[in-house]
C-alpha cells in the first residue's frame, strides 16, 4: 500500500477568548477563510471538510455541525465529517483529514476545530465537559473535571513527591508564552504567588491550575506533498500520525500517573517518523490542567517518569531551552476551546516550524509535535512534523 | 396477643454521627441552656449529614441487623419501615431497604406511619406473619430524620436514627423470644403534621398525661395483667422516650424501679429519633441483657397508641453479641457542628 | 443535571446500591462497574456478576470546592478514588470522615447514602460512598 505524503500548505485560527459577537458559524468562517487565505487556494477546489467539536449539542443545540460549516463556507457539496473525541476532536479530526489525503482519497482537505462555550451559563458548560469522562461513574457520583485531574495530580505528587510548586509553574510558564501570542486568550504573565494564591478548585488544583472555558476556532489546509509547493514556499510536512485509547473511567485504569494513550500514541508516532524524543524541538501538549503537561512530558518521553516537575521547575521546557514546550501558551494561556485545540496546536507548530512566531520563535526549529487528549486520557492523538526542504 | 414461638434473631442500629448540643440552640434563641436540659432531660442530639435521610438510616440499621443476624437477605418474607419523614409521600422506603440488602424480589413490603410507633406497628405485622407461618424471617425497621420547627422545644428533641428487627422462628437462631404483644390504641390529636407542612404541630401539655402517659401506662398494665409478670419479674424496661423525663415518670407511675429504665433510655444523648426511638432503647438493653433477662419495651405513637412487648432473652444473646456496632459506640462516635452547619444539614434555609 | 433519565439510573440501582460488579472467571480479574466483555479475555472471557464487599483503600482523593451542578449544598466534599480488596477501583464520595484521617491506603468502608436528587420533586438516586474506618 501506497500512502502519499501530506503537507499542512496553509493555517488560520480565531482569538481564543469570550466572543459575545461571533456565534458558532462566524468563529468558524474566520478561521476558515485565515487558512484558505493562507494558503492561497485562489479557486483551487478543496474536495472534503472534516471537523472537530466536542459539544455543540449541548452548547448550543445544534448537531450535524459539519454541515452547518460547509454550508457557512459555501463549500458544498463537497463531503464534511464531523468528528468527536471529546477535548481531542480537533487532532482525531487532523488525523483524519491526514489519512484521506495520505490515502489518496481527497488531495485538498480543509481541517477545523471550533467550540462556543459561552453561550450557556458556566454550570451547563462544566456539565457539557463532564461528558468527556464516564458520565454514569464520575459525573453522577459528583466527579468533576477538574476533579478528575486532582486525583491524578494526588497520586503524582504522592508517588514521585511532585509539589504544588512545579504544578503552578507550569502555568506560570505557559501564560509567559501566551503574552506573546496575539491570538492568545490571557494576555498578561502570572506570577508563581499568584497562581499558588488562587482559590482551591480540587485540591491540589486551583483555579491557575485550570484551563478556562474559552470560545475559538481554528483551520489548517492539507494537500499531498508533490502539490504543495503550488500554495506555500514553507510547506510543513506531517511525517508522523499516531492514535491511541483507553478507559473511559479514570478508576478503570491500572495507574493513575500515566496515560497510557499518550505512550501507545507517541510511541508508534516515534517509530513511524523514525526519530526519538530528543530530536523533537517544539511541542503543543494538551495541558488541560497543569498536572497534563507535567504527565505529558513524561510519557511522551521527553523526560523520564516522575521528573517532569522538576524538569519545568527547572526551566526545561521553557522557550527555547531543553525543549519548547506549549510555546503559544497551550491550553492554559492561549486557552482552550474544546474542539478547536488540536487544531489549533498544529497551527501553532506550522507558524513554529515556517519561522513566523514571531516573539515566541524556538530557533531553528525543524521538528515539531502536537499532543492532543480527550478527556482524562481515554483518547490521544499525535502528530509529528518537519520542516519540509 | 400470644408472641407464638416468634423471636428476634437479628437486630442493628444506626445513628448519625453529626450532634448539637443544647448550648449551641439556645445561643441562637436566648434561652438557658440549664434550664432547657433539666426540663428536658436532653443534652443534645444527632443530625444527620446533608446526604442522609429516613431511607440512607433505615438501610445501614437493616444492613448492621443482617450481619447480626446472620442469616441469608433473600430469605426475608417481609420489610415494614415505620418512619415520620419518609423521603416520599408516595414511594416506599422499603423497596429500597430491600434492594439494598439484596432481598429482593421474593417478598412483601410496605411503608408505615403512626408517628413514633410506627417502627414497633410493623414489628407487629412481621411477629404476626412469622407466627402463621407466612414467612421465614420479616424485619421491621424504625427510622427517622424528623424536624423541630426552629425556636420550639422539639428543636432541641428531635433527632434522628434508626433501628431494625428481623424476627422469625426458628428456636435455634434467636437471642430474645417476643412472649407477648398488646396494643392500646384512641383517636388522640397530640401531635400531627399535615402533607406539605414542614414542620409538626403539637398540643403542647396536652401530650403528656392525655396522650403519652394515657397509652404508655394503659398498655404496659395490659402486658403486666395478660402475663402475670409484674414490675418485680422485670429486669429492664424500656419505654418511648421523647425525652429524658417522661420514660422515668411513667417507670415511677407503674411502680417500676428507675434502675431499670434507665438502660433503655438513650435519648438524653442522642435525642428523640421518633420511630427508632423505643427500637434504639431495646437495642441498647439487649446490648447487654444476659439470658433469661425480661424485658418489657412499651412504645408510643402520637395520634395517639402504645404497643407493648415481653421480651425474654435467649442465651443465643451472647453467642451474636459483638457481630456489629452497639447502640453505645454509635453514640460515642460524634462529632459536634454548629447551629449555621445544622441548618443547612437539615434544609431549614428557605432557599434549600 | 443531565444524564439522570429514569432507566438510565434505575438500571445501574443494584451496581450502585450493593457495589455488584462483575468478575471474569477466566483471567479472574474483578471489574466495575459491570462489564459484559472482558478486556482482557474478549471472546474467550466469562464474566460472571459479583457483589464486592466494600471494603477497600484510598488510592487517591480530592477535595471539591466548586461542585457541578446537583452538588452544590454538598460542597465542599471529598472526591476519592477508592482501591476495593477485590482489585477493582471505583470513583466514589468520601463520607463521615475527618479530612486528617484522609490519607492515601487508608482503610475505608462502603457506607448507603443520596448521590443526588432532582429538584424538590424528582426522583432521589441512592448508592454508595465511603468512610474511613478505624
Amino acid at each position: 500500500m501506497v500512502m502519499r505524503r501530506v503537507a499542512i500548505v496553509g493555517v488560520g485560527m480565531t482569538e481564543f477568548g469570550e466572543h459575545w459577537e461571533m456565534g458558532f458559524r462566524e468563529l468558524v468562517a474566520q478561521a476558515g477563510l485565515r487558512a484558505i487565505e493562507d494558503a492561497k487556494l485562489a479557486g483551487v477546489k478543496i474536495d472534503a471538510l472534516y471537523g472537530g467539536t466536542m459539544a455543540a449539542g449541548r452548547l448550543i443545540g445544534q448537531e450535524h455541525i459539519t454541515a452547518l460549516i460547509a454550508d457557512y463556507m459555501g463549500l458544498n457539496p463537497i463531503p464534511a465529517t464531523r468528528v468527536e473525541a471529546a477535548c481531542a476532536s480537533g487532532g482525531v479530526a487532523l488525523r483524519q483529514g491526514y489519512m484521506a489525503v495520505a490515502s489518496g482519497m481527497h488531495d485538498i482537505v480543509v481541517v477545523g476545530g471550533a467550540e462556543k462555550m459561552t453561550d450557556v451559563p458556566v454550570s451547563d458548560a462544566a456539565v457539557a465537559l463532564g461528558g468527556a469522562g464516564d458520565q454514569e461513574w464520575e459525573l453522577f457520583m459528583g466527579a468533576t473535571f477538574p476533579a478528575l485531574y486532582a486525583l491524578m495530580a494526588r497520586r503524582h505528587m504522592y508517588e514521585y513527591g511532585t509539589k504544588e510548586e512545579e504544578l503552578a509553574q507550569v502555568a506560570v510558564k505557559n501564560h509567559y508564552n501566551a503574552s506573546k501570542n496575539k491570538y492568545a486568550q490571557f494576555k498578561s504573565p502570572v506570577s508563581l504567588e499568584t497562581v499558588m494564591g488562587s482559590k482551591v478548585i480540587a485540591d491540589p488544583l486551583k483555579l491557575f491550575d485550570c484551563s478556562p472555558i474559552s470560545d475559538g476556532a481554528a483551520a489548517v489546509v492539507l494537500a499531498p506533498m508533490e502539490m504543495a509547493r503550488q500554495f506555500t514556499d514553507t510547506p510543513v510536512e506531517i511525517i508522523a500520525s499516531a492514535q491511541a485509547s483507553d478507559t473511559l473511567a479514570l478508576s478503570s485504569r491500572k495507574s493513575l500517573t500515566e496515560l497510557r494513550a499518550t505512550k501507545v500514541a507517541a510511541k508508534k508516532a516515534f517509530e513511524l517518523a523514525h526519530i526519538t524524543p530528543g530530536d523533537v524541538d517544539v511541542c503543543e501538549v494538551h495541558d488541560c490542567f497543569t498536572i497534563a503537561e507535567i504527565m505529558a512530558i513524561e510519557d511522551i518521553g521527553f523526560f523520564p517518569k516522575g521528573k517532569g516537575g522538576k524538569a519545568t521547575m527547572d526551566g526545561e521546557t521553557a522557550l527555547n531551552s531543553t525543549i519548547s514546550i506549549n510555546t503559544s501558551g497551550g491550553l492554559k494561556g492561549c486557552g482552550h476551546p474544546v474542539g478547536a485545540t488540536g487544531v489549533k496546536q498544529a497551527v501553532e507548530i506550522t507558524w513554529q516550524l515556517r519561522g513566523e512566531a514571531g516573539d515566541r520563535q524556538v530557533k531553528n526549529a525543524e521538528i515539531g509535535m502536537t499532543h492532543n487528549v480527550g478527556g482524562s486520557g481515554a483518547t490521544c492523538v499525535v502528530h509529528i512534523m518537519r520542516r519540509a526542504d | 396477643m400470644n408472641g407464638n414461638g416468634v423471636g428476634i434473631v437479628g437486630y442493628g442500629v444506626y445513628i448519625p454521627r453529626f450532634r448539637i448540643n443544647a448550648e449551641e440552640i439556645t445561643k441562637i434563641w436566648g434561652e438557658e441552656a440549664d434550664r432547657i436540659k433539666d426540663g428536658l432531660g436532653i443534652h443534645e442530639k444527632s443530625v444527620p449529614d446533608i446526604d442522609e435521610d429516613a431511607a440512607t438510616i433505615a438501610v445501614e440499621a437493616a444492613r448492621n441487623a443482617v450481619k447480626h443476624s446472620g442469616i441469608n437477605a433473600a430469605e426475608i418474607g417481609a420489610i415494614y419501615v415505620g418512619s415520620e419523614s419518609h423521603p416520599y409521600a408516595v414511594k416506599p422506603t422499603a423497596t429500597v431497604v430491600a434492594e439494598a440488602i439484596q432481598a429482593t424480589p421474593k417478598l412483601t413490603a410496605a411503608d408505615m406511619e403512626f408517628a413514633c410507633k410506627a417502627g414497633t406497628a410493623g414489628l407487629q405485622c412481621v411477629l404476626g406473619m412469622c407466627a402463621a407461618g407466612m414467612i421465614k424471617y420479616g424485619m421491621a425497621i424504625g427510622s427517622d430524620t424528623s424536624q423541630g420547627r426552629p425556636g420550639d422545644a422539639l428543636e432541641y428533641s428531635a433527632g434522628a436514627g434508626g433501628a431494625a428487627y428481623i424476627v422469625g422462628k426458628e428456636k435455634s437462631e434467636m437471642i430474645a423470644e417476643i412472649k407477648h404483644t398488646c396494643s392500646f390504641t384512641t383517636d388522640t390529636p397530640d401531635f400531627w403534621r399535615r402533607p406539605g407542612a414542614d414542620f409538626p404541630s403539637h398540643g403542647g401539655r396536652f401530650t403528656g398525661e392525655p396522650a403519652y402517659f394515657k397509652h404508655v401506662i394503659s398498655a404496659s398494665k395490659m402486658l403486666m395483667e395478660e402475663t402475670g409478670i409484674g414490675p418485680n419479674e422485670l429486669d429492664y424496661v424500656v419505654f418511648h422516650q421523647p425525652n429524658g423525663k417522661f420514660p422515668l415518670q411513667a417507670a415511677k407511675m407503674l411502680g417500676i424501679p428507675k434502675e431499670k429504665v434507665v438502660r433503655g433510655l438513650v435519648t438524653p444523648m442522642i435525642g428523640n429519633t421518633y420511630s427508632a426511638a423505643s427500637m434504639i432503647g431495646l437495642a441498647a438493653v439487649l446490648d447487654v441483657a444476659k439470658p433469661g433477662d425480661r424485658i418489657m419495651l412499651t412504645s408510643f405513637g402520637s395520634g395517639a397508641g402504645s404497643d407493648s412487648f415481653l421480651i425474654i432473652a435467649t442465651d443465643k444473646l451472647e453467642e451474636k453479641r459483638n457481630r456489629v456496632k452497639t447502640v453505645e459506640s454509635f453514640v460515642n462516635d460524634k462529632e459536634y457542628i454548629e447551629y449555621g452547619k445544622y441548618v443547612k444539614y437539615r434544609r431549614k434555609l428557605k432557599s434549600l | 443535571m443531565t444524564g439522570t433519565g429514569l432507566a438510565l439510573t434505575w438500571r445501574r440501582i443494584p451496581e450502585r446500591y450493593n457495589l455488584i460488579g462483575s468478575r471474569c472467571e477466566n483471567c479472574g480479574e474483578a471489574f466495575f462497574p459491570v462489564r459484559t466483555i472482558c478486556p482482557n479475555c474478549r471472546r474467550r472471557g466469562r464474566i460472571k456478576r459479583e457483589a464486592f464487599s466494600g471494603n477497600g483503600k484510598i488510592y487517591s482523593y480530592t477535595f471539591v470546592t466548586s461542585p457541578p451542578t446537583g452538588f452544590e449544598l454538598e460542597a465542599p466534599y471529598i472526591m476519592a478514588v477508592i482501591e476495593l480488596e477485590e482489585g477493582a477501583k471505583v470513583t466514589a464520595q468520601l463520607v463521615d470522615t475527618d479530612y486528617e484521617k484522609v490519607k492515601i491506603g487508608a482503610p475505608v468502608k462502603m457506607v448507603f447514602r443520596k448521590i443526588q436528587e432532582e429538584g424538590k420533586e424528582g426522583l432521589i438516586h441512592y448508592g454508595f460512598k465511603f468512610k474511613v474506618v478505624d
